[in-house]
């Protein structure tokens, strides 16, 4: 779960943090009476996602009639497919200098890793590409967390890959980094954070270090112990949402793993691994995946049903592919629950199952009673299952 | 263990012929399931019975406890089912573990299974267990099943298959299990099935590039699918130019390995290579 800035910066503060002092505004009147609280302002877009200030999501207003206009022209703006419902009135901060920081986990190592660069200000993943060399990264021990020591030396190190900097003496970076990057990551542990980004950690002309913006995310995995916070920022940015695929939000609502593709070919099956080898082989075949759809191991029948339900959703989907190893998954119930959904839903597209493994005897002669023949291999049934769909798209 | 996965999954292990000799399951200590004593806490469980491995199928919440639980037992060898442990909680028992020489496969896996000798920890299905000479390693369960199926139907059984997980952190990785079937007499050509995500593809081309002494066949699944989305997998996404299958494939192909687009093709690979061993 993304976390809007506004609710992230409030996260920041809560740890200890500076954030510039803001109000979320959801019309120009809010905006402007905010502005004419704060003095000049940042009018920042709350959407979920990155590449606001490009998008023209990201306004400075000197005057509380600036603000009202700022406000008007960027709320119910589309960013990335995102309508903005709020933004962040914020004051506007003298920058001397844009550092980046961010806690994160890192696979190949296994670990978590702080990074801090003094390239800060744009995409780190831009600065990883084309600078490398400007990054500076430490892989804190993840119980007891950075130790102040490791944080200087990882700052003389993200100073020296600059050439050192001078909006502040090196000391004052010393001192002032070493908590700012302790909290962060005390933050991201106690949120389960798979990323807790300030970017940009700013240095203003009078030597403050402070917060420009925030990003968190918090572990999907997760969630259940942070129940209070999800349903509280859930609903605060449920508007914000609206930009993700209607598709993948149905999904999620009845707890599928789907992800849509947009082909003509709804898949099923249980496993990732074989999902997604399912997905290539109808490629193979000259066909094109309309979704990704995993309905894991030991599926029940209702499972079953829900998944078809959820694939018949997808207007551009022209035909379904089941693909079925049972391991610990029964055909029976596999086939029991692929026919009443076939039934009840009064399904006229083809059907291809392919079912091996557990009960897949019982699950074949249930399947066939029933109309539908099951094919042996993977690769036969995505040959099938694309002919059938293109022979339907020419009819 | 006296859970219904933990109960289920023991059976087929005891049927398989796998000496299973103890369960755990905190409060229930002093009772008897499936025939097995039950204790508190593994360190009681390892005390009494000398187990040196330790099959993980508690929920969520509770997997990387137990997994640093039975480390400090002193169980060499553990082995998470668990799916969807919260990221933050698998990296401090990696810590955990790495610290007390610990070998973890998984989590989100399907664990690790021998037929010649009878052998297993995990869900992997007992009747698609063909003893042989071809070590499999994978991310995933069910495909890895289709490739053993696969590979048995053609006539080639399996020394040892270890799924090593779907997740972004995990404990052995690929390039520590091409290691051990290196260096294991059992296994004479290595089938590994990687999948988009991460670099442990990668690191493991690099491993057999500098020189590795049995043949290998690779396979990368997850090709069609769009950078950005996580396929299933947590581990499963493409992220700017790292995980992509192009980067895996080219990798393998560097160091060698041929890499099947099909699992059909897997099998081909093998019997050219198996047959041209046998022949040599």
């Amino acid at each position: 779960m993304k976390l809007l800035e506004h609710q992230a910066k409030e996260q920041l503060r809560g740890a200890g943090i500076e954030c510039p002092t803001g109000r979320v505004a959801r019309s120009p009147q809010d905006a402007q009476r905010a502005a004419e609280e704060l003095g000049p302002v940042v009018i920042k877009a709350q959407v979920p996602i990155g590449g606001r200030g490009k998008a023209g999501g990201v306004k400075l207003a000197q005057t509380p009639a600036e603000a009202h206009d700022a406000a008007a022209a960027i709320l119910g703006m589309e960013i990335h497919g995102y309508s903005v419902p709020s933004v962040l009135v914020e004051e506007a901060l003298q920058i001397a200098k844009e550092i980046y920081l961010g806690v994160t986990v890192d696979r190949d190592r296994r670990s978590q890793v702080v990074i801090l660069s003094f390239a800060g200000g744009m995409e780190i993943e831009e600065v990883a590409e084309h600078s490398p060399e400007k990054i500076a990264k430490l892989w804190p021990d993840p119980f007891a967390g950075p130790h102040p020591f490791e944080i200087r030396q990882l700052a003389l190190r993200a100073l020296a890959a600059v050439g050192g900097d001078d909006s502040l003496p090196k000391g004052r970076y010393l001192t002032t980094l070493v908590p700012v990057v302790q909290r962060l990551f005390g933050l991201s542990q106690r949120l389960d954070a798979s990323l807790c980004e300030i970017n940009p950690l700013v240095v203003t002309a009078s030597g403050q270090v402070i917060a420009g913006d925030a990003k968190i995310e918090i572990d999907q995995n997760a969630e259940f112990r942070h129940h209070d916070l999800v349903r509280q920022l859930g609903a605060d940015s449920a508007a914000a949402t609206s930009g993700d695929d209607p598709l993948e939000v149905e999904a999620r609502r009845r707890g599928l793993t789907y992800v849509h593709l947009g082909g003509s070919v709804g898949i099923i099956g249980n496993g990732a691994g074989l999902v997604m080898n399912t997905l290539d082989l109808v490629k193979q075949h000259g066909g094109t995946a309309a979704n990704f759809l995993d309905i894991g191991g030991g599926a029940r029948a209702e499972v079953v049903k829900q998944a078809l339900e959820m694939l018949l959703l997808d207007p551009e989907v022209k035909g379904v592919f089941v693909n079925i190893f049972g391991g610990i998954t029964r055909g029976d119930e596999v086939a029991r629950g692929l026919i009443s959904a076939r039934d009840e839903l009064h399904m006229t597209l083809p059907l291809v199952v392919r079912m091996t493994g557990t009960r897949e005897e019982e699950g074949r002669q249930l399947l066939e009673a029933a109309g539908i023949t099951p094919a042996v291999s993977a690769a036969e049934a995505a040959s099938k299952i694309v002919e059938l769909v293109g022979a339907g798209a020419s009819a | 263990m006296t859970g219904s996965e933990g109960s289920f999954h023991t059976q087929q292990m005891l049927d398989f012929g796998t000496q299973v000799v103890a369960g755990v399951s905190p409060g229930k200590g002093g009772s008897k399931h499936l025939g097995l004593p039950v204790f508190d806490t593994v360190a009681e469980a390892v005390q009494a019975t000398g187990a040196n491995t330790a099959g993980v199928f508690v929920p969520p919440a509770f997997g990387a406890d137990a997994i640093m639980e039975s480390s400090a037992a002193g169980v060499s060898l553990v082995v998470c089912i668990t799916e969807l442990i919260p990221v933050n909680d698998m990296v401090r028992a990696r810590a955990f573990i790495d610290a007390r020489g610990t070998r973890l496969v998984g989590p989100n896996c399907p664990g690790l299974m021998s037929p010649g000798e009878r052998a297993k920890v995990g869900i992997i299905p007992n009747h698609i267990a063909t003893p042989g000479r071809v070590g499999v390693v994978s991310r995933s369960g069910t495909l890895t099943y289709e490739i053993i199926q696969a590979l048995a139907g053609a006539g080639y059984g399996q020394s040892t298959s270890v799924g090593i997980g779907g997740d972004p952190v995990l404990g052995v990785s690929f390039s520590d299990v091409v290691r051990l079937f290196g260096d294991d007499a059992e296994t004479e050509l290595v089938v590994l099935a990687g999948e988009i995500g991460g670099s442990d593809e990668e690191r493991a081309a690099e491993l057999i590039g500098r020189g590795y002494p049995k043949p290998v066949v690779g396979f990368i699944s997850g090709r069609s699918a769009p950078p950005g989305k996580r396929m299933g997998h947590a581990g499963a996404i493409i992220s700017g130019t790292t995980g992509s299958p192009a980067s895996k494939v080219a990798a393998l192909e560097k160091a060698g390995v041929q890499v099947a687009d099909t699992i059909e093709q897997i099998v081909e690979l093998v019997r050219e290579r198996l047959g041209a061993a046998a022949r040599s």
